[in-house]
């Protein structure tokens, strides 16, 4: 038998220099990916480029490639140009009431979610597992699904045109309720009794302490929520019938429509330019909050 | 300061599950009270019971003179240390420590001024303004007890607050939270699974078994006669040997090994016969003829492991003293030997 004792170190395999092998399925696997990319995004930068051609052109060419000469004068004529029936809207207007849209709604359905899934979470209510799951079945229903009784009542309550009949209907869904539900459970209950113990009662625990825990996931849903209220078309149309509550997602296709009842040509300019328009603050809040973004659906600080 | 009691207190759970069968004890003043058992044996819901987290089934419970069973946990003038520190994690060290100061509503010099004492007692000054997640799991803890001091309260709760800190930093929080005990001379109920935190650190031991109280001692009453079989083998490691033998005319283990030395008073028959490993030693003179099949290294001493008369059996020798497998003989030291009833497991 021999003693077992420590072997020295193989020596060390010699650096292979020079260029790294490129392997097929490095080039596949890229190619996929390019690709992917490329179907989303030339169909945007056409847009872009189009959006800088006056409408003439557009029309008897179809989408452009390259940069016309129309840019600022579609920008300034899709932001500041009043058009519409009534003459009472401009771009301004509806990309204000987008933004009402989609921070009202994104920020309602956080505090509506919050405090729905904290009673649910951490208060013994007699029907709160019941009450979860008829929470729950709402993401089964849908605006959409629902969208004539919902007219009906918003109606009923004479909050057509206006701003709460806008968002208050859409608040009205358990994704909020549900993600906070699952992320309340996960955080550990001796903090929960550290804090009774310390004397924090239920409203100070909420606010001291399960909010701040909760902020990377409140960013999260709140980009969600935004980019999701800010999309919002088919119950925008429905319950806004004033031009000034208008907002930009149906007010890109009113342009196009409102001129080609008309003899003239359609504004494709100004309406490619509305999209880009309407494209822009989603795409920022996604790129500025995309880190507190990932940490909220993927961090566990706790 | 104060003196804890509990009346016949029991726990029920809704399912119908009794955690805990109706028990009493007294807790002195300035006592540390170490609750042991294995896990599911009701030590912490006894613990969560007194800290008022869980609700307490029938029975009173008494802290100071305050019967406390129906008072908010935040107005026992309590303070617990959890397994997992469940400290903050957006709260700086200062702030975790002085939340439950501020909740009181005590001015902002007065918390300043306590977390400043507390910090410094604990060596925790320059960690006072990072973040629990900066900091190591001993350090953790410590801001655990900190938070814990500042409140100065009546009673101190731990439950199992060492169990996720490595064994070095175990045995040094074991002797820093005994001298902040002794410091504060406050009444403190300390939970564990660890025999070792048990004896080392506790004024007294109550060891718990499914949902019963099999002995209060002190922690040589405790190791020195234990009340029960379970006792027996779970305090000290490793555990004291049980052997079924019987009492007739003198003491035999089963398989006609005669042991010497008393035989118990008033009781015949069949009975469990307890000898702690190190209460034996080989002897060419010895009486019981022990096979040995293992040994294992422990560096201060050597465990030895075989059997005597076909049951399995330890005995725990000094470092310097060779051993080897095969037969060797044991004497017993003087008290060597423990009864215990055979069903009940009560001593005898």
């Amino acid at each position: 038998m021999t003693d077992i004792s420590q072997t020295s170190a193989p020596a060390k395999q010699p650096v292979i220099m020079g260029r790294r092998r490129i392997r097929m399925s490095d080039v596949v696997d890229h190619a996929v990916l390019i690709l992917g990319a490329l179907l989303m995004l030339v169909p945007v930068y056409m847009i872009f480029a189009s959006s800088s051609h006056d409408a003439i052109t557009i029309h008897r060419e179809g989408l452009q490639f390259g940069f016309g000469e129309h840019f600022a004068a579609n920008y300034n004529a899709a932001l500041f140009e009043y058009g519409g029936f009534t003459d009472s809207v401009n771009g301004v207007t509806m990309l204000t009431n987008s933004l009402i849209l989609g921070l009202g709604f994104a920020i309602g359905k956080i505090i509506v979610g919050m405090m729905a899934a904290y009673a649910i979470v951490y208060f013994r209510l007699r029907f709160a597992t019941f009450a979860f799951w008829i929470i729950f079945t709402t993401l089964l229903l849908p605006l959409e699904v629902r969208i004539l009784p919902s007219y009906e009542a918003i109606q009923a309550m004479n909050l057509a045109n206006t701003y709460t009949g806008l968002i208050v209907p859409l608040i009205a869904s358990a994704t909020a309720t549900f993600f906070f539900r699952q992320f309340f459970r996960s955080i550990p209950e001796e903090l929960i009794e550290a804090a009774r113990i310390d004397g924090a009662g239920p409203v100070k625990f909420f606010i001291d302490i399960l909010v701040p825990l909760s902020r990377t996931m409140i960013a999260a849903m709140f980009i969600i929520m935004f980019v999701f209220g800010w999309n919002q078309y088919l119950w925008p149309t429905l319950i806004t019938t004033d031009e000034s509550l208008f907002t930009l997602v149906r007010g890109i296709r009113q342009i196009i429509q409102a001129y080609a009842d008309g003899s003239t040509t359609p504004e494709y300019g100004e309406a490619a330019a509305l999209a880009i328009i309407a494209m822009t603050p989603p795409v920022l809040i996604v790129v500025f909050f995309q880190n507190w973004f990932v940490k909220g659906l993927t961090e566990s600080d706790k | 300061m104060a003196k804890v009691n509990l009346q016949d207190v029991r726990k029920v759970y809704p399912n119908g599950h009794e955690a805990l069968v109706p028990c009493s004890f007294d807790i002195p003043d300035g006592e540390l009270v170490v609750l042991v058992g294995p896990s599911g044996c009701g030590k912490s819901t006894l613990l969560r019971m007194i800290a008022g987290l869980e609700e307490i089934t029938e029975g009173q419970l008494t802290i100071g003179d305050r019967v406390v069973n129906h008072v908010d946990p935040a107005d026992r003038n309590i303070a617990m240390v959890f397994q997992n520190y469940a400290l903050y994690p957006h709260m700086t060290v200062a702030q975790n420590m002085g939340y439950g100061l501020k909740n009181r509503g005590l001015p902002k010099p007065e918390i300043d001024q306590k977390v400043r004492d507390a910090a410094d007692m604990l060596d925790l000054t320059e960690y006072l303004n990072r973040r629990p997640n900066q900091l190591s799991g001993g350090q953790r803890q410590r801001v655990a007890m900190g938070r814990a001091i500042v409140r100065s309260p009546d009673l101190f709760l731990f439950d199992e607050p060492l169990s996720n800190l490595d064994a070095k930093l175990r045995n040094q929080m074991r002797i820093e939270i005994r001298a902040l005990q002794r410091r504060f001379n406050t009444t403190s109920v300390y939970v564990t699974h660890d025999q070792v935190e048990a004896m080392t650190m506790a004024d007294r031991i109550i060891v718990l078994n499914k949902g019963q109280i099999e002995q209060i001692g002190t922690p040589s009453q405790i190791y020195g006669s234990p009340a029960s079989t379970f006792v027996a083998s779970f305090m000290g490691a490793p555990p004291m040997n049980l052997l079924s033998g019987s009492v007739g005319d003198g003491v035999q283990i089963d398989g006609g090994i005669a042991v010497s030395g008393p035989s118990p008073q008033g009781h015949t028959g069949p009975v469990t016969i307890g000898i702690r490993p190190e209460d034996v030693e080989p002897s060419e003179a010895g009486v019981l003829p022990f096979e040995v099949s293992i040994i294992e290294e422990l560096g201060a001493q050597r465990l030895l492991h075989g059997e005597i008369g076909g049951q399995s059996f330890s005995v725990a020798v000094p470092k310097d003293q060779n051993a080897e497998t095969g037969t060797m003989k044991l004497a017993l030291k003087p008290g060597a030997v423990h009864f215990f009833h055979n069903e009940n497991g009560r001593r005898i």
